[in-house]
């Protein structure tokens, strides 16, 4: 059976799954509430100096029938008094001595950083995060991602926390930022003990088009935002990725954004994550989804004989290589099962328009279950991804596996194309129609 | 028992939630089926696109622009053999979109704002004469006006929309939809209609041709067809149309019969007997000559009458309305098919009492008037013949569409029909 505990860079917590500061951790009520139903850990929403907030603050964009698979929000820290949050913490950790709970601060002065760590460590925190991240609001007054995106800032402040830190320090990072390896090393040459991302992405949600007016709405004005949620999620899973493969990182890693399910959570602790948190799927669906999430993750390491997450955090590393190392024998092409095939034609027009023209229709209209054109198939799984029926399509392997060779490869070899009219131009092996077949009905 | 809740609308009208995730399930499939199935070639994965990105809109004008009774065919349509029918999800064990309820969401919105669908052009000095305002009728109308045509529209009832109107089920449409809907459009194309006009014999029809320069028949069908047994002209056996007709003219609020005896196995004889069923008959029996896979009626319409309450007997023929001067009773005799000719089986006659009898065995074909038509070419089954792609009679000033030409279809086909001969009168006229 499996052991879902983990000790995260000297912070222990039942299972891998807390809550991300926000929402769902602004009080000690809520807290309580998540680990009473079984989440293992919560970083508490951050603690400062409190705020006022606007009212309207969140946006979502919703996608043909699924509601808010992202979310936009231009809410600020804790707008609570920190006494009434170190009581409730005290009160939490009396309660639950095995939860992890993490401290989430964001301050201005060497002062201010000095004195909030004590606090929060007095009152039981078994871990601190430094909110780095936040992109809207605390940022133009110096603070959140306006420490994220300086990585020498950052590693100042860093230090000032390890000064008087006798619990570990997470540095969340923003992704606002074009290399996030930067910052995590900065993180790492401070002393933190370990990092956690991603924190929210500077975005835009949308525009009320007859009002003018973006979201969400604050009487006649918005602001800029920051985006989570399911959407996020690729940009989060490669920024993990990222820290986790590089040699001057390698800290342990808390991986956020986008996560819904056990499966996402797995893909996080794939690329190197010991934990994981979640924000958005606990403001949608409540913290009853823990159930699943457990539930998933230990039939996931039993079916697999994993006994700790240890033993598959970062499995998948290995298998992410550049692009210049990738087997360019592989051959795939789409085949299509013919029982299965509802004749929606998708595929067709997928590739015949936005591909490269490797699939044909009957002549026969009342037969609608297209063809694959192997010649023209560049295997670049389009049509599979988009053929709503499942397995109807799959990529099927073609070359025989005996060949290798990669992009390095070849430049070392001189056998790369170099000129505008190159004869080594990879898409001269397959046929494309002349332009004025396009008029021929 | 509430008569008023059994005639609730089995098609309601969807709220916004509904079609936003409906809208939403829409593969917006390539050459979609639904479109090739629907008579009328809607572009329903556009339209279903428009909803879905709140273009209300656009979504009706696409409608429009293939269907002009859009909304009713939204409701009336037998769907699940059209396009639902031929939706792909049907293939996946998946309910079929709900393409007529989407459809209604998109007309009904366009009919409540009163959307202004096209611009009409400018009179071009030309006009045209339609008789019978049903679906066939306004569809030509529609389709001349815009043209610029000028269109005097004939009818014989005091009400538009013919069968439509006083045809189909009540518990698919109501009349005020049927009506506001013909309404709408009446505003938009601004065609004419004269009520009361029954078109009947040669000095009319003169009359027309040298007033008009094309005209359109779009009379549909006659009365109920006689069985020509013993009996038939007691009181209490009705012909199905007039029954139907008469039910939805003047709604019926108390029972009005206990045991109703339905003869036939189409689609009018699957409705005659959910109607009665749900008007508060205690019992309803429907009698076909035939076995239950040989009738003509879809599957989904049969499936409504045994919802209803109402049961079948199957290979009984009706050979004789018995009773006084009501009928009291049918007399049936068993049949058998051998080597597919209906056969009567000796000595096996029966009866089964009841007090009302309603024939639904088909509507005759208007025929006294048409041959009032000079050169008009009628078909053996009493059906007009026209030229598939033009609606053009063998009277060339004469063109024809929907059940007069069809022998009786559905109100899609109508529309198609009539929207055909609009646009092969403008190029008859053109030439
Ligand atoms: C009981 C019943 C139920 C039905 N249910 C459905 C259904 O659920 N769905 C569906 O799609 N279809 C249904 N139909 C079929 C549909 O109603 C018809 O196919 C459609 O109405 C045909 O349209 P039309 O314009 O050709 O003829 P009609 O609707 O019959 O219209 C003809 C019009 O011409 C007028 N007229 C006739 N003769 C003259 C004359 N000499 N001078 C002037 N005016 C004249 C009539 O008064 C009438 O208004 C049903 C039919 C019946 C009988
Ligand atoms: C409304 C809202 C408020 C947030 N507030 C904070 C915060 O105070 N401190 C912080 O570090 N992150 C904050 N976040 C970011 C989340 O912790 C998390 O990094 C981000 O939402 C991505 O994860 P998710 O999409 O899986 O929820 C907030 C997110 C939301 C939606
Ligand atoms: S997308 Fe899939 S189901 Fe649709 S036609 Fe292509 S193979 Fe068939
Ligand atoms: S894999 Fe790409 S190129 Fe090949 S058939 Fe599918 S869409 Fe076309
Ligand atoms: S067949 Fe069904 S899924 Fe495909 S376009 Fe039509 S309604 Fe949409």
């Amino acid at each position: 059976m499996a052991n879902l505990n983990i000790n995260f860079a000297g912070i222990k917590s039942p299972n891998p799954f807390w809550l991300a500061s926000g929402p769902p951790t602004n009080s000690g009520y809520q807290i309580m509430k998540a680990f009473d139903q079984g989440w293992g850990g919560a970083v508490w929403k951050t603690l400062g100096v409190p705020v006022v907030n606007v009212s309207s603050r969140y946006g979502a964009i919703n996608h043909r029938g699924n509601k808010m698979v992202g979310l936009n929000n231009i809410e600020l820290i804790t707008d609570r008094r920190l006494s009434d949050n170190l009581r409730e913490m005290e009160e939490v950790k009396k309660h639950f001595p095995d939860h992890a709970v993490i401290a989430s601060l964001m301050v201005q002065s060497k002062t201010e950083w000095h004195q909030i760590v004590k606090d929060v460590q007095n009152a039981g925190a078994d871990g601190i995060e430094l909110n780095f991240g936040c992109p809207h609001g605390m940022c133009e007054r110096g603070m959140g991602s306006a420490v994220g995106q300086e990585p020498e800032v950052l590693e100042l402040l860093t230090g000032w926390v390890m000064d008087v830190a006798k619990v570990p320090v997470i540095v969340k990072l923003t992704p606002n930022i074009s290399d996030i390896t930067v910052p995590a090393q900065a993180a790492r040459r401070a002393g933190a003990d370990a990092i956690s991302l991603i924190n929210t992405i500077q975005s835009l949600i949308g525009i009320d088009i007859d009002k003018f007016i973006a979201y969400p709405v604050v009487e006649n004005h918005s602001t800029n935002g920051g985006y989570c949620g399911p959407a996020v999620k690729p940009i989060a899973l490669n920024m993990v990725k990222n820290c986790a493969q590089n040699p001057y990182v390698q800290l342990p890693i808390s991986g956020i954004g986008g996560i819904e399910n056990w499966r996402d959570a797995v893909e996080f602790i794939l690329l190197g994550s010991t934990s994981v948190q979640i924000c958005t799927a606990v403001m949608h669906y409540g913290f009853g989804i823990i159930r699943e999430l457990t539930a998933g993750l230990e039939q996931y390491m039993d079916s697999h004989g994993f006994a700790t997450i240890d033993q598959f955090v970062g499995k998948a590393l290995p298998n992410i290589k550049d692009w210049a190392d990738l087997n360019l024998k592989y051959s795939v092409k789409a085949s299509i099962d013919e029982d299965k095939c509802i004749g929606c034609q998708l595929c067709y027009t997928a590739c015949e328009d936005g591909a490269h023209q490797a699939i044909d229709l009957n002549d026969d209209k009342s037969i609608r279950i297209p063809k694959i054109n192997e010649e023209n198939c560049v295997g670049c799984n389009l049509c599979s991804l988009i053929c709503p029926v499942e397995n109807c399509i799959t990529m099927v392997r073609k070359d025989d596996g005996k060949q290798h060779i990669t992009w390095k490869q070849r430049t070392e070899a001189d056998n790369i194309p170099l000129i505008f009219d190159d004869e080594l131009a990879g898409g001269l092996s397959h046929a494309v129609r002349k332009p004025i077949d396009a008029l021929k009905k | 028992m509430d008569i008023e809740k059994n005639f609730a609308q089995i098609k309601p009208l969807m709220n916004s939630s509904e079609a936003y995730y409906e809208s939403s399930r829409c593969l917006f499939c390539y050459d979609a089926p639904c479109t090739i199935a629907c008579p009328t070639a809607i572009d329903i994965p556009l339209f279903i696109r428009q909803i879905n990105s709140e273009n209300i809109i656009g979504a009706a004008k696409t409608i429009y622009e293939s269907n002009y009774l859009g909304n009713t065919c939204g409701k009336v349509c037998p769907t699940e053999v059209l396009c639902e029918g031929a939706c792909v999800f049907n293939k996946l064990n998946i309910p079929a979109i709900d393409i007529g309820r989407l459809q209604n969401y998109a007309t009904n919105n366009a009919i409540l704002t009163k959307l202004n669908l096209v611009e009409i052009p400018d009179s071009i000095g030309k006009s045209i004469a339609i008789i019978g305002a049903g679906p066939a009728g306004i569809s030509c109308a529609c389709q001349l006006r815009s043209e610029g045509y000028k269109v005097d529209i004939f009818e014989a009832r005091n009400n538009p929309s013919g069968l439509a109107l006083h045809g189909v089920a009540p518990y698919k449409i109501t009349n005020e939809e049927v009506l506001m809907e013909v309404e709408f459009l009446r505003e938009q194309f601004g065609f004419n209609v004269f009520y009361n006009q029954r078109v009947e014999n040669k000095e009319d029809m003169e009359y027309l041709e040298s007033k008009y320069g094309a005209i359109f028949l779009g009379i549909g069908l006659g009365g109920s067809t006689a069985i020509k047994i013993r009996g038939e002209n007691k009181q209490n056996c009705f012909g199905a149309t007039e029954f139907i007709e008469q039910i939805k003219i003047e709604p019926i609020v108390e029972p009005f019969a206990k045991k109703v005896i339905v003869l036939g196995g189409g689609n009018t004889a699957m409705d005659v007997a959910t109607e009665s069923a749900k008007l508060g008959a205690e019992k309803v029996i429907l009698a076909y000559r035939r076995t239950k896979s040989e009738m003509k009626a879809y599957y989904f319409e049969y499936d409504l009458t045994k919802d209803a309450g109402a049961e079948s007997v199957f290979n009984v023929a009706p050979i004789e309305i018995v009773g006084k001067n009501s009928a009291e009773g049918v007399k049936f005799i068993r049949t058998e098919t051998i080597d597919g000719k209906l056969e009567y089986i000796s000595s096996s006659e029966f009866v089964i009492a009841c007090d009302l009898v309603v024939k639904a065995t088909g509507q005759v074909k208007q025929t006294s008037m048409l041959t009032n038509i000079s050169g008009l070419k009628i078909d053996k089954s009493g059906q007009i013949s026209v030229n598939l792609s033009s609606g053009q009679t063998s009277n060339p000033k004469y063109f024809a569409g929907g059940d007069v030409v069809n022998g009786g279809k559905e109100v899609v086909n109508a529309v198609f029909e009539g929207k055909i001969a609009g646009k092969g009168i403008h190029e008859f006229l053109c030439k």
